[in-house]
């Protein structure tokens, strides 16, 4: 019941926002539901460390077809529920303050998108998640079209069209497999494919990857990626980056592996020698961005790409780190994206051209920045240290070569990161930067846990690791 | 069956009600409460199935549901026409009548059970339909639209008498489950039943407008009047895939191998022609048209797997599709009627441009509705593709499905495109103004959409 809770309140107040047309009554909601979300969840943990099957939520939603709404949680729903609900609230947080027209329905729209992502990671059905697999980009599509820049339409609309293909894809894999089972319970149909031919389970396997791939998205599908990230208003750009973005990875993890095992042993060499070239072309491009917020984006796609290529390994330590990164990935995306905003609102540029000299007056902003990029980089005693090391570890385990290919990736995240931190931050001041002012307590709300996140789980990571190893419990390894 | 009467008789009376004065305010509501009295006496079967008229109508509590859904649409479809029929060539009382007998065609249809009254019901459904088509004297497109329906209409339902005859000649009997006589005769006494099932095949694919008979279907959509346009695209295609279902699964079962063939072949050419077409038009009502040929397909596609559950997948289908075409054109209809163009309600897509702001409500039950034709999750329209899909792989035709699959994400194109225009800004922010009825009307219809699509076990609990 708590996890039906637990989504149910932020759809209805979510749906209470889109009629809501109060600016000050849709703050305070906001604010109070990501408090009672958190405290929600921080009980959920309680009642999971004890008894995680006292959590699931089972009703008999299409009786003829045993089709059930199941949601559950294991340590990697959990985790990821709770990346969900701790980055909405900071989403929420940031955006209540911006200067959007009805920010009501905008604060609203996020909602539903939390919602539908609390059903993804926590569906225990197929056709469950399948249905907030999709229903979570509806919202998205509305709010980049609604508060988005010029052309946005054209761009959302490729978005859409190609997320939903490979979701379609998807669903005709999940019909196949249901056709097996008579059921679409998500432990019922792992024990189909054992009995199918290779044929069918390989075309299964591809059905199921271009989906997450197209999702996440891995390279060759990120055709939709930059456009959409630097196009949408920033809030939607969070979501996308810092949540819808690890639908992927999680449909990895939770759907393709159990469901596709002989595809996952036939072709997910050659899947992630794509998510490595992703890697590294994501890396060089970025690099010669001039665009604070491609640039963020192209960051983005390319630690993506690692965490794919991780997981797919299977090795414990491959998928521990990329469990672990979707959560450090979560935040820095969000914290990045974030200043950039705050960047583009103080000074009215997103080009590193026009920008420089902000850290002399703007040092809070200034510092918070720093500890959030050398997360997305990967220092030590951060917490994207601690994933990039399980993971590279994992692929180097896994080849290798490819593994100090990977590793490499390190160091140009390091050149373009650097670079947008100096091409903002440093040298001398521009007509654009000369009277700006510094952070205030509305963005400080948002970045200093944000931070604090980011130091807590890099220097004691095994209070995040602690939760992921319950994975290993549950997600049959193959080897 | 009792709708049938009661329909039949009460719309004799609402001709009566345009005698003084033919644009009496009365005749919209007496003609709503009509339909209520016959949605109702629907019901009076309930529970007690059997057939009537020496075995020439089939009731059971799962024909009822179907015969309420259309009388529904109808319903919905008449409460959207207030302030519709006020221009002096407007005949309302002659239209609501021939709507009422419309529907007890489409009744006929969804429950006979002798092959006459598949011709009786049809031609009933249809001859109402030519008129409604033409109803508006003075456009052009609509006249050519009613002459191209009507002869092209009577043609096919030539065909089907023609095979109707021909099923006849093979079996010696009227009855739907005729064809179970020559269940084990070998194929050259069967000669002539598989020729009548062919041309019956070919006489219903056409009302349907499936692909390859599909031809008349977007001039016709696009000249009727947009109400009647919904007509068509709701109940016609409701009562025709029901009869089809009835005719294939009820009477011709035994010969499923070979009619297969057949609806394989329409599912493809209407789901490629449907989707792909429908990219390059710019008229809404040409787009709904095509929409409505690739839906034809979809529907078709359950009837290539028969289970138990077909029924209840093709009720699903059919009563989300007609939730979200009846909101679709019903927006047009409030739309279009104040931008005109050459004289005309412009019914281009770039009509509603700008609509979130100008009348966000409408905005968000286009948005739906479209969400809705094209699948996505929460609509009940997703749910509808869903339990098609399962019928088709459950005949083993993956290939459909993935044919299916593409399409539907091209489909995507040109459902948003409305969606997109309605995103746009445009420099005219005049409000647009809804009538209380239509408002009802359309938000009720986009809400039993999401319902449906958050519970469809709601619905299916029903049969």
């Amino acid at each position: 019941m708590l996890t039906f809770i637990l989504f149910l309140l932020p759809l209805i107040s979510g749906v209470f926002l889109l009629w809501n047309k109060s600016t000050g009554l849709a703050k305070t909601v906001t604010v109070l539901v990501s408090l009672v979300q958190l405290a929600l969840f921080i009980y959920m943990v309680s009642v999971f460390r004890q008894d995680a099957a006292a959590l699931d939520y089972s009703w008999n939603w299409i009786s003829d077809f045993r089709v059930g709404f199941h949601l559950g949680v294991d340590g990697l729903s959990l985790l990821m529920t709770g990346l969900a609900v701790v980055i909405s609230g900071l989403i929420l947080l940031a955006t209540k303050d911006l200067n959007y027209d009805n920010i009501s329905r905008f604060l609203g729209l996020i909602l539903v998108t939390e919602a539908a992502l609390i059903g993804v990671f926590t569906a225990k059905d197929a056709f469950l998640f399948y249905f907030f697999f999709e229903m979570a980009l509806v919202p998205v599509y509305l709010m980049a079209n609604l508060w988005g820049g010029r052309g946005i339409s054209r761009i959302t609309l490729k978005m859409f069209i190609y997320t939903v293909l490979g979701s379609l894809l998807m669903l005709v894999a999940f019909v196949v497999l249901y056709l097996f089972a008579q059921t679409s319970d998500l432990a019922e149909l792992a024990k189909v494919p054992a009995g199918l031919r290779p044929g069918l389970n390989h075309l299964l396997f591809w059905g199921l990857l271009i989906a997450f791939a197209i999702k996440s998205p891995l390279f060759p599908f990120h055709g939709w990626l930059p456009d959409a990230y630097s196009k949408s208003p920033t809030p939607a750009t969070m979501l996308l980056s810092g949540l819808l973005s690890k639908m992927g990875i999680y449909g990895i993890l939770r759907i393709l592996v159990p469901l596709s095992p002989a595809g996952i042993t036939d072709f997910s060499g050659l899947v992630i020698y794509f998510a490595i070239v992703g890697l590294i072309y994501g890396s060089v491009i970025a690099i010669q961005q001039f665009h604070i917020k491609r640039l963020i984006a192209y960051s983005s796609f390319a630690h993506i790409g690692l965490m794919a290529a991780a997981a797919l390994t299977l090795s414990p330590s491959g998928i521990q780190g990329s469990v672990f990164q979707m959560v450090a990935h979560g935040f820095s995306a969000v914290g990045l994206f974030y200043v950039a905003k705050i960047i583009h609102d103080k000074t009215g540029s997103r080009s590193l051209v026009d920008l420089g000299g902000m850290a002399l007056r703007a040092p809070r902003l200034a510092v918070l920045f720093l500890i959030v990029l050398l997360g997305s980089v990967g220092l030590p005693l951060t917490n994207g240290f601690v994933g990039e090391f399980l993971m590279l570890r994992a692929v180097f385990d896994y080849q290798h070569i490819l593994g100090i290919i990977a590793i490499s990736s390190i160091i140009l995240a390091a050149v373009y990161l650097l670079r947008l931190y100096q091409k903002t931050m440093f040298g001398p001041a521009t007509p654009f930067t000369e009277n700006i002012r510094d952070i205030g307590l509305n963005e400080l709300v948002v970045l200093v846990p944000i931070a604090i996140v980011i130091i807590i789980t890099g220097v004691f990571p095994n209070c995040l690791l602690d939760l992921s190893s319950y994975l290993a419990d549950t997600l049959p390894l193959i080897k | 069956m009792y709708p049938i009467i009661v329909l039949s008789f009460t719309g004799l009376l609402t001709l009566f009600f345009g005698l003084n004065n033919p644009r009496s305010k009365t005749i919209l509501p007496a003609t709503a409460i009509f339909l209520v009295i016959g949605l109702i006496s629907n019901f009076a079967d309930w529970n007690a199935p059997g057939s009537y008229f020496n075995n020439m109508i089939d009731v059971n509590n799962s024909i009822i549901i179907v015969g309420s859904l259309i009388i529904l649409s109808a319903l919905f479809l008449v409460l959207l026409s207030s302030g519709l029929f006020e221009d002096e060539n407007a005949h309302p009382a002659e239209y609501y009548a021939l709507m009422q007998f419309s529907v007890v065609g489409a009744l006929i249809m969804a429950s006979f059970n002798n092959l006459l009254m598949l011709f009786l019901g049809l031609e009933i459904l249809s001859i109402a339909l030519y008129v409604l088509t033409g109803s508006d004297k003075t456009n052009l497109r609509g006249n050519e639209a009613a002459l191209k329906y009507f002869l092209m209409g009577s043609f096919s339902t030539g065909i089907l008498l023609f095979g109707v005859a021909l099923v006849y000649g093979a079996t010696g009997s009227f009855d739907i489950s005729a064809g179970t006589v020559l269940g084990g005769a070998a194929l050259p006494s069967k000669i002539f039943f598989y020729v009548g099932i062919v041309f019956m095949l070919i006489g219903l694919l056409f009302k349907i407008s499936g692909a390859p008979f599909h031809f008349w279907t977007a001039d016709v959509y696009q000249g009727a009047p947009t109400l009647f346009t919904a007509f068509m695209a709701t109940i016609v295609k409701t009562a025709v895939i029901f009869s089809l279902y009835r005719l294939m699964v009820a009477g011709f079962s035994l010969e499923y191998v070979f009619w297969v063939k057949i609806i394989l072949v329409a599912v493809a050419l209407s789901l490629v022609i449907g989707n792909i077409t429908a990219v390059v038009q710019d008229n809404f009502k040409r787009i709904i048209a095509y929409s409505s040929i690739s839906h034809a397909g979809f529907m078709l596609m359950a009837l290539t797997g028969i289970t138990a559950r077909t029924f209840t997948n093709l009720a699903f289908y059919s009563a989300s599709y007609v939730l979200a075409t009846i909101s679709a054109l019903g927006v047009l209809i409030v739309v279009s009627r104040n931008s005109l163009k050459d004289g005309r309600p412009n019914e281009n897509v770039e009509v509603f441009n700008g609509l979130f702001k100008r009348n966000p409500g409408l905005a968000v039950v286009l948005f739906i509705s479209m969400l809705s034709l094209s699948g996505i999750p929460p609509t009940s329209g997703f749910w509808g593709k869903f339990f098609v899909f399962t019928d088709a792989i459950r005949g083993g035709y993956l290939w459909v499905l993935v044919l299916a699959v593409v399409m539907s994400a091209i489909s995507l194109y040109y459902y948003l495109r409305p969606v997109v225009a309605s995103f746009r800004s445009v420099g005219d922010e005049t409000p647009v103004e809804v009538g209380t009825w239509q408002k009802i009307v359309l938000y009720s219809l986009t809400f039993l959409t999401l319902v449906l699509g958050a519970a469809p076990g709601l619905f299916r609990g029903l049969f």
